[in-house]
């Protein structure tokens, strides 16, 4: 593994954690309920602080000069190595949630190896907080998909269709680059073959319980890694980026 | 003045500084504060954050930084992320302030992965002891907190997450 690529590795984490906290934080204001609305909006707040632990550790170790609001404001699309997956509209309830699923299943397992390896010792640290505050995020999501899967037939439909459309995404998690390779051999980053099994382990146990259907293994999208994003990313950071970069030394 | 007695004088000053969220609790009883050291002759106090976005770790390294300021102008405040700040790091002083302001204390050890999402164990109500309690939702009014309902006295309550 290289400098470059270790430094990358700490990128997408952070990159990851940001698209989906920023993607989470706009329902607050627009929950279907108090507490769904309170719940995402918390959730959103775990991430965009784990966003900001991986991007300030990584502006310290590259060391141009750069804080965490420069690498979350200043960086364009193509500068964003977060999973497809992620910055997929919020869509209905349902979506959210089965986006949710699909990604805690894959973001619990992963951390809990991050938390757990000796190769960057504050990745770790980062990793042993945010491990803990993934497990919430899991179980929040397989309770609702239990709860919409196993529900009326609407529910079940809306959830299952959601599935359906948002499973082409999970190829990429699996999916490993160069960086994903080194980051392994080194040590610091899980086997995605390890991790696929344990996320479909997870991932099957609980729609089967929801009486849903897992979608069979077809073409998967990719490039999110590689800064070849879907169109959605583009106005998300449009919106996110918008004050910062019109007014680059606005404080509170 | 020895080094020791400045370490203990900053102590006294951090000390009195509150969780802005949990303002009857001080920073320390919350087991945030990780020490405080010399390092070159300078005074450092070291915080260590309760949730990766907890909103008022930035405020209380303001007010750590400002109630040190009277007695060590140079002092830094760091915030050590490793190893993770955990509920176990709690002081027990603050479990019987958190009850008598309707809160629910954490009950176990974190490393106990049922207690960390609440499944399966028994919260007893803050107000009437009972323990016929119910989870609302488990992400409530901050990010340390769940939200539960008591079915003796009928009573919402929240409760400190394990984690």
């Amino acid at each position: 593994m290289t400098e470059g690529q270790h430094l990358q590795i700490i990128l997408r984490l952070g990159d990851d954690a940001l698209v989906l906290g920023q993607r989470l934080s706009a329902w607050c204001g627009h929950g279907p309920i108090l507490e769904e609305d309170i719940a995402l909006s918390n959730m959103a707040l775990d991430l965009i602080g784990q966003a900001r632990n991986f991007y300030t550790l990584a502006a310290v170790r590259e060391d141009q000069g750069r804080d965490e609001d420069q690498l979350a404001f200043f960086r364009t699309d193509k500068d964003f190595q977060n999973h497809l997956l992620l910055e997929q509209p919020n869509g209905h309830f349902g979506d959210t949630i089965v986006r949710q699923f699909l990604f805690s299943a894959f973001a619990l397992e992963r951390c809990a190896f991050l938390s757990r390896q000796w190769v960057d010792a504050e990745v770790a640290g980062i990793a042993a907080k945010a491990v803990k505050e993934l497990q919430y995020h899991w179980e929040h999501a397989a309770q609702w998909i239990v709860r919409l899967g196993d529900g009326t037939t609407e529910s079940h439909e809306k959830v299952q269709a959601s599935i359906d459309h948002l499973w082409s995404y999970t190829g990429e998690l699996f999916t490993a680059d160069d960086v994903d390779v080194a980051g392994a051999q080194a040590g610091l980053l899980p086997e995605l073959t390890v991790m696929r099994d344990a996320w479909n382990a997870r991932v099957e146990a609980c729609l089967s319980q929801a009486t849903l259907t897992r979608p069979e293994d077809g073409w998967m999208q990719r490039g999110g890694k590689q800064g070849i994003h879907s169109e959605h990313l583009s106005y998300m950071l449009a919106e996110m980026q918008v004050l910062p970069r019109t007014y680059p030394d606005a404080t509170w | 003045m020895t080094d020791a007695q400045r370490i203990e004088r900053v102590w006294t000053m951090v000390r009195t500084v509150h969780d802005p969220e949990l303002p009857y609790l001080t920073v320390e009883e919350m087991g945030m504060v990780r020490g405080v050291s010399m390092r070159n002759n300078q005074i450092v106090v070291s915080l260590t954050p309760t949730y990766s976005g907890c909103p008022a770790t930035d405020v209380i390294s303001e007010d750590v930084a400002n109630a040190v300021k009277a007695v060590e102008p140079e002092a830094q405040v760091e915030v050590v992320l490793s190893p993770a700040w955990t509920t176990d790091w709690i002081l027990p002083s603050a479990y019987e302030k958190m009850r008598e302001h309707g809160i629910a204390p954490p009950e176990g050890q974190s490393a106990d992965r049922a207690f960390l999402t609440g499944q399966g164990k028994v919260i007893p109500c803050p107000r009437c002891k009972s323990k016929d309690t119910l989870m609302v939702s488990a992400f409530g009014s901050t990010a340390c907190k769940a939200h539960f309902k008591c079915n003796a006295c009928l009573e919402p309550f929240e409760h400190f997450k394990c984690i």
